[in-house]
């Protein structure tokens, strides 16, 4: 066994570990601590496949922003763990493990037929151009700005609204201005029932 | 070389885990971090079979995929927050009508 079968096999282990402490935890503080292991690990994992920096934005924007929003809404909004104890749905309970059994087979049983292993890259030390070696920062970059560029911008264009949208769904309302809407609304429905009048 | 069948049998037990947790868990934000744990587990096919093909599309395809969660994780969490200001719990049952 090679040193890479080993490693994957530690990797991939913790990950499995730590993403059955996520879904079976009751803290939903102790999920976000598995969660964040099982992010490591992937970016570990994305190293042993020549994705230097999708790993590092792993780190960074998983691991570090996301992760910590999550912890940031769980100590905003104080949750305790007695919130479980009305269970409305116990039948899904006993619906999970048979479904979890199921789809694994299912989905072993097609794996098992994949008969393919990646070929070993060159270094991208021993090459003149950086650039034709898969992963690597300029690879990544030279890709995303020619080929993939729509989409990037769309990418942009999507966390724009993202960032709009969630400060208008989190801001508090002033009273002031809930009767304001209130009242255009309740004119706007006036002017609407005489421009049917003048229909009629 | 690690076969490719390996990663992607992590991928699929990742991502059974995720839907397993999305049935078993009643708590809004721990379904949140499930869903997550599925689309990490979708990268990780997707980096596989970049490297398989030693092509770079299925490393930017992963980029445009966490865009996708940071932007989902901000107005997922926003929408969680005026929920619990409505009804001061987190459980998804309890959130069953549209109006307060």
């Amino acid at each position: 066994m090679e040193i890479a079968h080993i490693l994957f096999l530690g990797l991939a282990a913790l990950a499995v570990v730590a993403a059955f402490n996520v879904i079976l935890q009751r803290n939903p503080i102790y999920s976000a601590i598995g969660l964040i292991i099982v992010l490591c690990s992937l970016a570990a994992l994305f190293l042993t496949l020549n994705a230097q920096f999708i790993s590092a934005m792993q780190i960074i924007v998983y691991a570090g922003a996301i992760m910590v929003l999550f912890v940031f809404v769980i100590m905003l909004l104080n949750v305790r763990a007695e919130e479980t104890k009305t269970d409305k749905q116990k039948y899904l309970k006993w619906l999970a493990a048979p479904l979890f059994l199921a789809l694994l087979a299912e989905v072993m049983a097609v794996v098992r037929y994949v008969n393919l292993t990646p070929q070993p890259l060159p270094s991208a030390n021993n090459v003149s151009d950086p650039r034709t070696v898969l992963g690597t920062v300029e690879n990544v970059a030279y890709g995303m700005f020619t080929d993939y560029v729509i989409p990037f911008e769309a990418a942009s264009v999507l966390i724009l609204m993202a960032i709009v949208g969630s400060m208008l769904l989190a801001r508090r309302e002033k009273q002031e201005d809930v009767e304001r809407i209130e009242k255009a609304l309740a004119g706007q429905q006036e002017e609407e029932k005489i421009e049917e009048e003048v229909a009629v | 070389m690690v076969p490719l069948s390996w990663y992607l049998a992590l991928s699929a037990v990742l991502f059974t885990i995720g839907v397993v947790g999305v049935l078993i868990q009643r708590n809004v934000i721990a379904l949140f971090m499930c869903i997550e744990l599925m689309l990490n587990a979708v990268n990780l096919s997707l980096i596989a079979f970049s490297r398989l093909h030693n092509n770079v599309t299925g490393q930017l395809f992963v980029f445009i995929v966490m865009a996708v969660a940071a932007a989902e994780a901000a107005v997922g969490l926003a929408i969680i927050i005026s929920l619990f200001r409505s009804r001061e719990t987190l459980n998804v049952d309890e959130a069953d009508l549209l109006k307060l």
